[in-house]
């Protein structure tokens, strides 16, 4: 299972997050303002090469969310998850892991930025991004 | 209007899971079928060119077909589009004509899935390892979306299915020939909430092909009465911006007023064809998961934004109604091998506008449209007419 805290574990991508505190790491194209996760050279949505890091989170808004059932090819995590689309108040949507249970979730229900360590069977331990729903962290 | 070019063959080898038969084998049957179809089944009847529609099939799977028809020495390309591969070699097939490099040109697409959800290595290592990579759940979330912004509802999706496989039981070629019920759907284990199971295409093997030649004035021969219009064959790819779009980016913005890549193939379909979609008698579209294809409605505008719960109830887009979509039984019947499933669409199409559809035959249909879309992001539109 996954469990609380970075510890150790490195990161599932090189540069994509802080642990303490919690948040993403982007971009902001200075061409066209908007926002990118992970960073990015060059801005995915103008071509601008003029991308500038910038910190996201730890606060959203729950935007789509299902519950993945089944291992998917290439991930020897746990099951059952959370997955979703999380809406930040910087502009961006993000694609996100999502902490059960999602029971009764609501669109635009806020959701708070943490970083969990993963543990995959036959593998080595190594710590990603997730969304728990507000007031749930305890 | 059109792109002076013609089907003048068609070929297709069923969709379905093929243990004994390697994918070679299913590519061989269905070009064979097409040139037979074609009357150029005479091993000195020329082909001067051949493009080949595939994801897994690996390298030079095109050279592998039509080497065992001793078809080779022409230019063999392989294509890989996604979902939209067969019909990026379509367009391939039908530009070498127009630009007068070929006279008759072979289409094919083949494709042996493995089981279960399917592996793309469009996704690198990292993303898989994170639980990032499972393609059912970007489905759900898109459905999920759908059903908050059009009002659509499970029962709806549901509808879908019951629609299509009752098309599906006309057809020979299908995987799934069995009717099924709202309640029966509804039954069948949740993958990812929305989307159960039965909501689901399943990835698998098949092979289609088609004969390419230029749009001649008709008359010509025997067979120029058989022969089918593409009035236009077009391959798009997505515009930054949408995080649930087929292009499956970590990130987007607000998407409202940025085309899907399926509004983007299908409006360049209608201006090249010269028609719209008061045009239509039939159209296959991309129902990878129920949802999908009611999205596809309002993306190849067959119906408003909201208006998909109201078609659903009125059988407006079943075989009976006023546009039948997929009356193949879609992808939702036959199943989805990838690099087959866009000339699976136009064989059907081809079938329909010679009225050789027989019990799912869409009466006295002229104008078609096919349709696909997925990973890339890639779509299509194919416009078909008599």
């Amino acid at each position: 299972m996954s469990t609380e805290g970075g510890g150790p574990a490195p990161p599932v991508l090189d540069g994509s997050f802080e642990a303490d505190p919690p948040r993403l790491l982007g971009t902001r194209c200075a061409a066209c303002d908007r926002v990118a996760f992970p960073p990015h050279g060059t801005c995915p949505y103008c071509g601008a090469d003029r991308c500038r890091p910038v910190r996201l989170g730890p606060s959203g808004r729950l935007w789509a969310w299902t519950v993945v059932q089944t291992r998917p090819p290439g991930y020897d995590g746990p099951v059952p998850y959370g997955f979703g689309v999380v809406e930040l108040p910087e502009g961006v949507r993000v694609v996100t892991r999502l902490t059960l249970p999602l029971t009764d979730a609501r669109f635009g229900e806020p959701v708070t930025l943490r970083i969990v360590t993963l543990h995959p069977e036959g593998g080595a331990p190594f710590s990603t991004w997730e969304f728990i729903r507000t007031g749930a962290e305890r | 209007m059109s792109t002076g070019v013609r089907i003048t063959g068609v070929g297709l080898h069923p969709f379905g899971r093929f243990p004994d038969r390697g994918v070679t084998e299913l590519g061989v049957e269905a070009v064979r079928a097409a040139l037979a179809d074609a009357g150029i089944d005479d091993p000195g009847d020329p082909v001067d060119a051949a493009f080949c529609g595939t994801a897994y099939a690996g390298v030079a799977a095109g050279h592998k077909v039509l080497g065992a028809l001793a078809r080779t020495g022409i230019p063999i390309v392989d294509v890989e589009a996604g979902c939209a591969s067969g019909a990026a070699a379509l367009s391939l097939g039908v530009t070498a004509i127009r630009a007068g490099e070929a006279r008759r040109v072979l289409v094919f697409g083949i494709e042996r899935m493995p089981r279960g959800m399917i592996r793309s290595s469009f996704f690198e290592p990292w993303r898989e390892q994170a639980g990032l990579a499972a393609t059912p759940a970007y489905f759900a979330l898109r459905a999920q979306r759908l059903m908050r912004e059009r009002g659509v509802t499970k029962e709806d999706l549901a509808r879908v299915v019951v629609k299509n496989r009752a098309h599906g039981v006309a057809n020979p070629d299908a995987m799934f020939r069995t009717p099924t019920t709202v309640e029966e759907v509804l039954a069948s284990r949740v993958v990812c909430e929305p989307l159960h199971l039965h909501m689901l295409c399943t990835p698998n093997e098949g092979a289609a092909a088609v004969v390419l030649e230029p749009d001649d004035p008709p008359g010509r021969d025997g067979r120029a009465a058989r022969a089918v219009t593409v009035a236009a064959a077009v391959l798009r790819s997505h515009l930054p911006g949408s995080v649930l779009g087929e292009a499956t980016p970590l990130c987007g913005v607000d998407d409202t007023g940025i085309p899907s890549p399926t509004r983007l193939a299908v409006d360049a379909a209608y201006e090249q064809a010269g028609m719209g979609p008061e045009d239509l008698d039939v159209v296959e579209c991309q129902d990878t998961d129920a949802a999908r294809e009611l999205l596809a409605w309002e993306e190849l505008r067959l119906c408003d934004p909201g208006a998909q719960p109201a078609r659903l109830a009125g059988g407006h887009h079943a075989l009976g109604g006023r546009l039948p979509v997929n009356p193949s039984g879609g992808l939702l019947s036959k199943g989805e091998p990838l690099g087959a499933s866009a000339l699976g669409q136009v064989v059907e199409l081809v079938r329909q506008l010679r009225g050789e559809a027989g019990a799912r035959q869409v009466p006295g249909a002229r104008v078609a449209l096919g349709h696909t879309v997925g990973r890339g992001a890639n779509a299509s539109a194919v416009i078909l007419r008599r």
